[in-house]
């Protein structure tokens, strides 16, 4: 964290841009992903809730299937490689960002975009594998927990493809901008910010309830 | 699925007639309003001015415009239950059949709390907080217009709610099971959802915009405690705000999927557990709270310090007490259900931590007297309202570490007490708050000062009429009268119920006489006139601009050297100087995006509640289009030219100057 605002602070002082010329002017670059750093925190309280959820709920099976029962994790340990290298794809496309150089950007931009697809994708694969087994989320609180744990992060990330999507078309069509590169930064705290909870999901869900 | 989802020519109450009276009526008033408007060609204004603004003064204006509508519509509950009460003794019925009394309590929660107090104290803070600080704006102006729609699309849901269908019929918490769908199958539950849903995604949103400001755009030489106190309350609050509203977007998330999608999470069948809700719920609703109560403290630090022309006494006790409070806030939220038959020492541990925060708010209190204590107080309406809270909220505190007591709390639970007891803390702390600093900084708002007379004829009303309505809560709860009741059978009672509602009566005469005084002050604003933008010989940097303040609010950012920095400034002579020339100064456009937004995601609530999925879809998709649409939108800034500038600092200098010889 302490490194990527040291860069943003040295990409906000070679980008000037026409707009922040103004000596008393305000530069708001900083304020943006601190604003979006503060944003994540309440994002991160919101996923506190869902976890305190699953933790209080996953007993309750009601007579049905446990963590045990359905949880395969050969098949969580490749959709969590996929997302944990999208992390550090994104690292890369970062470092090709703050070096001004379009189209690396790009290119590691879409293989990040892949390696989220392909998650998102294992991800819906498993749903739907559970639900045409009978585990849909109707049939336990057990059940409901873990399908809206697990699908609040998949749809954060859903979201974040099609944030990734958008910013692919102005960074090609834009370049590497002060205010693109800014937004980027804000795009990469969010997606290593939904790692770091993938993490706790593949540990407190996953591994434990495997265990 | 239909094409209308669930709605039927059923949906609209025609069966009622105190709904059909309230429709009509508000039918004939909205298009007398929207007559007027259109006679006096004052749509282009009220768009370009108004909606699209991104001012953070004119966006706190509409917060408490939205906040007095929603007053006099949750006092209107108010006024049906306690005459309901009054009425419905010795076995009578009374006039509101239990169905419609229900959502009554339920909507006059609902509006009190989220659709009165909130915006209310968001607004104040809006036209505030960046002045204090002596900053332009706020760190993100489209944002801020933004938060105040969809805190209007919460209001809005809510009203139409009163035409098509009916309201949550649970009680302002919606607890579960009777929240599910198999207690309550109808939209009553889902508008509820909605509307707090939406109006939270504001608040938070409000919440980040204001902290990113405080931590970054305070003036030079300001630093954290160098800050007034009022900005120090809301810090605090906003801090509240981002780290509980989450857990109220979860729960409700969790409701929704209960009601929706067939999910598990609180249903008494297949493994829910409703104590969750409960939880997660007061979770957030206590600090929820402070979150109300802290800035109203700012608020009367402010007054208290400006009217006995000292420095606030402890200002850093102050701080750090309202940090102590804040962080109390969080693990005392059992102590709404010691019922709920947690072990003893569990019920004991959030006891004491009730009981210790009377600590920190005892340090304020007395830090208010001591700045009173050989000061010279000026009598004038807001410190009215500060004595009188000191007086009001000390009662209810106290009532409230009565309350705190597990076994005293098994004999009071849900009683009339409890009533009695937030009443006492949220009007008596928050409302008489926010009442005194509408009257201290209305000049700052609008240019010119409230009446005094009435402005002393409404506090006097509300205080007795407090007092008359809600001490009789007290012994009612006492006698063992639980809350929620539509009608009695009890003898003893009647005398206390009668008597509470006299008191709502009294109330009523002091919220008349407020409209009176707005009236009055309006009709003789020339007189009421303040052109030194300081009419109180004010403290902190607010007073240093014009009243109203220009867009740019300080042609010259000013340097802090003092916790007082305008006080600072007057003694100094920095004050009203006219420099030669100014720089321009750089202003953010105003946007439609954000009401287009409030529009586009109230129709996707509006379609969720009735299950129309295809106009849910299309809603929801139009508000992300339009997001990205602004996001990429490179027309968003203009400057204001040095030679205005000068002009506008010349006039207010000089009548400045005046003023002070004066």
């Amino acid at each position: 964290m302490s490194t990527l605002s040291a860069d943003l602070a040295s990409t906000n002082v070679d980008a000037a841009s026409t707009h922040d010329d103004h000596h008393d002017h305000h530069d708001t670059s900083g304020d943006t992903v601190f604003g979006f750093w503060l944003y994540l925190m309440t994002d991160c309280l919101l996923f506190a809730s869902f976890f305190a959820t699953y933790a209080v709920l996953f007993m309750n099976t009601a007579g049905g299937v446990s963590g045990k029962d359905i949880f395969e994790l050969d098949f969580v340990a490749v959709e969590t490689a996929a997302l944990l290298l999208s992390s550090i794809t994104f690292g890369f496309a970062m470092i090709a960002a703050q070096g001004q150089k379009k189209a690396l950007t790009l290119i590691w931009l879409l293989v990040t975009f892949c390696l989220g697809a392909v998650f998102i994708g294992m991800e819906i694969y498993e749903f739907h594998h559970l639900i045409v087994n009978g585990h849909g989320p109707q049939h336990s609180a057990f059940l409901s927990s873990f399908f809206a744990l697990v699908g609040l992060h998949g749809l954060h990330v859903t979201a974040g493809l099609i944030w990734m999507t958008i910013m692919m078309i102005e960074v090609a069509r834009r370049g590497l901008g002060k205010a693109t590169v800014t937004r980027l930064s804000c795009l990469s705290l969010f997606w290593h910010f939904l790692d770091i909870v993938w993490i706790c999901v593949f540990t407190v869900v996953y591994l434990m309830g495997a265990m | 699925m239909s094409f209308l989802g669930k709605i039927t020519m059923d949906a609209i109450p025609l069966h009622d007639p105190i709904l059909v009276v309230t429709m009509i009526g508000i039918a004939i008033g909205g298009l007398v309003l929207l007559g007027l408007i259109t006679k006096y060609k004052k749509w282009g204004i009220l768009w370009r001015d108004w909606i699209t603004s991104v001012d953070h003064k004119r966006l706190g204006i509409m917060y408490i415009i939205l906040a007095l509508i929603m007053l006099f519509r949750g006092f209107s509950d108010a006024i049906l239950m306690r005459s309901q009460l009054a009425l419905a003794t010795n076995g009578s019925p009374g006039y509101l059949p239990p169905e419609h009394y229900d959502q009554i309590f339920t909507a006059h929660g609902v509006i009190m709390i989220i659709f009165m107090a909130m915006p209310f104290m968001v607004g104040l803070m809006n036209i505030i907080l960046p002045l204090q600080i002596g900053a332009r704006d706020v760190a993100f102006p489209f944002l801020n217009n933004l938060s105040f729609w969809l805190t209007a699309s919460g209001a809005i849901l809510m009203n139409i709610s009163l035409v098509f269908g009916e309201f949550a019929k649970t009680g302002w918490v919606a607890y579960p099971p009777l929240s599910e769908l198999t207690f309550s199958p109808g939209v009553g539950v889902d508008y509820y959802i909605w509307a707090l849903q939406i109006s939270g995604l504001g608040t938070l949103l409000t919440s980040v915009n204001f902290l990113v400001t405080v931590f970054k755009m305070r003036a030079p030489g300001m630093t954290l405690m160098k800050m007034p106190i009022f900005t120090w309350t809301c810090t605090w609050a906003n801090i509240l705000i981002a780290a509980s509203f989450p857990i109220l977007t979860a729960v409700l998330a969790m409701l929704t999927l209960d009601r929706y999608m067939d999910f598990h999470f609180f249903t008494n069948d297949l493994g829910g557990n409703s104590m969750m809700y409960i939880n997660l719920f007061w979770a957030w609703g206590h600090p929820e709270v402070y979150i109300l109560v802290l800035p109203a403290f700012g608020i009367f630090s402010e007054i208290i310090s400006t009217f006995t022309g000292k420095r606030l006494f402890g200002y850093k006790s102050m701080i750090y007490a309202s940090g102590a409070i804040s962080i109390l806030g969080f693990i005392v939220w059992l102590h709404h259900f010691f019922t709920m038959g947690s072990s003893a020492n569990v019920n004991a541990f959030f006891g004491v931590m009730t009981m210790i925060i009377a600590v920190p708010t005892g340090v304020k209190l007395f830090n208010w007297l001591f700045t009173i204590y050989r000061g010279r107080l000026r009598i004038t309406v807001p410190v009215l309202w500060t004595l009188g809270f000191m007086v009001t909220f000390t009662i209810g505190g106290m009532t409230g570490v009565l309350l705190a007591i597990p076994g005293a709390d098994y004999v009071l639970h849900n009683s009339l007490f409890l009533i009695a007891h937030f009443h006492n803390t949220i009007i008596g702390g928050a409302v008489f708050g926010y009442l005194a600093g509408f009257a201290f900084w209305f000049p700052k708002a609008m240019g010119f000062k409230l009446n005094e007379k009435w402005g002393k004829v409404s506090f006097w009303c509300w205080i007795v009429g407090f007092f008359v309505a809600f001490m009789p809560l007290y012994v009612l709860g006492f006698l063992g009268m639980t809350r929620r009741l539509n009608h009695t059978n009890t003898p003893e009672w009647n005398f206390w119920l009668y008597l509470a509602a006299v008191g709502a009566i009294i109330i009523m005469f002091g919220i008349i006489a407020q409209v009176i005084q707005l009236y009055v002050s309006f009709r003789d604003r020339e007189a009421l006139d303040d052109k030194t933008g300081d009419p109180w010989n004010g403290h902190t940097l607010e007073w240093a601009s014009t009243s109203p303040p220009q867009a740019y609010n300080f042609a010259v950012i000013p340097h802090v050297d003092d916790i007082d920095a305008w006080t600072d400034m007057k003694e100094k002579g920095q004050a009203y100087v006219t420099k030669e020339s100014y720089s321009p100064i750089h202003m953010p456009k105003n946007t439609s995006a954000g009401v287009l937004m409030g529009a586009t995601l109230t129709i996707f609530c509006f379609a969720m509640v009735w299950h129309i999925w295809w106009l849910a879809g299309a809603g929801l998709i139009g508000a992300i289009a339009v997001f990205i649409k602004r996001c990429y939108c490179n027309d968003v800034d203009y400057y204001v030219q040095p030679d205005e500038i000068l002009e506008t600092e010349k006039a207010f200098n000089l009548s400045g100057r005046e003023g002070v010889k004066a």
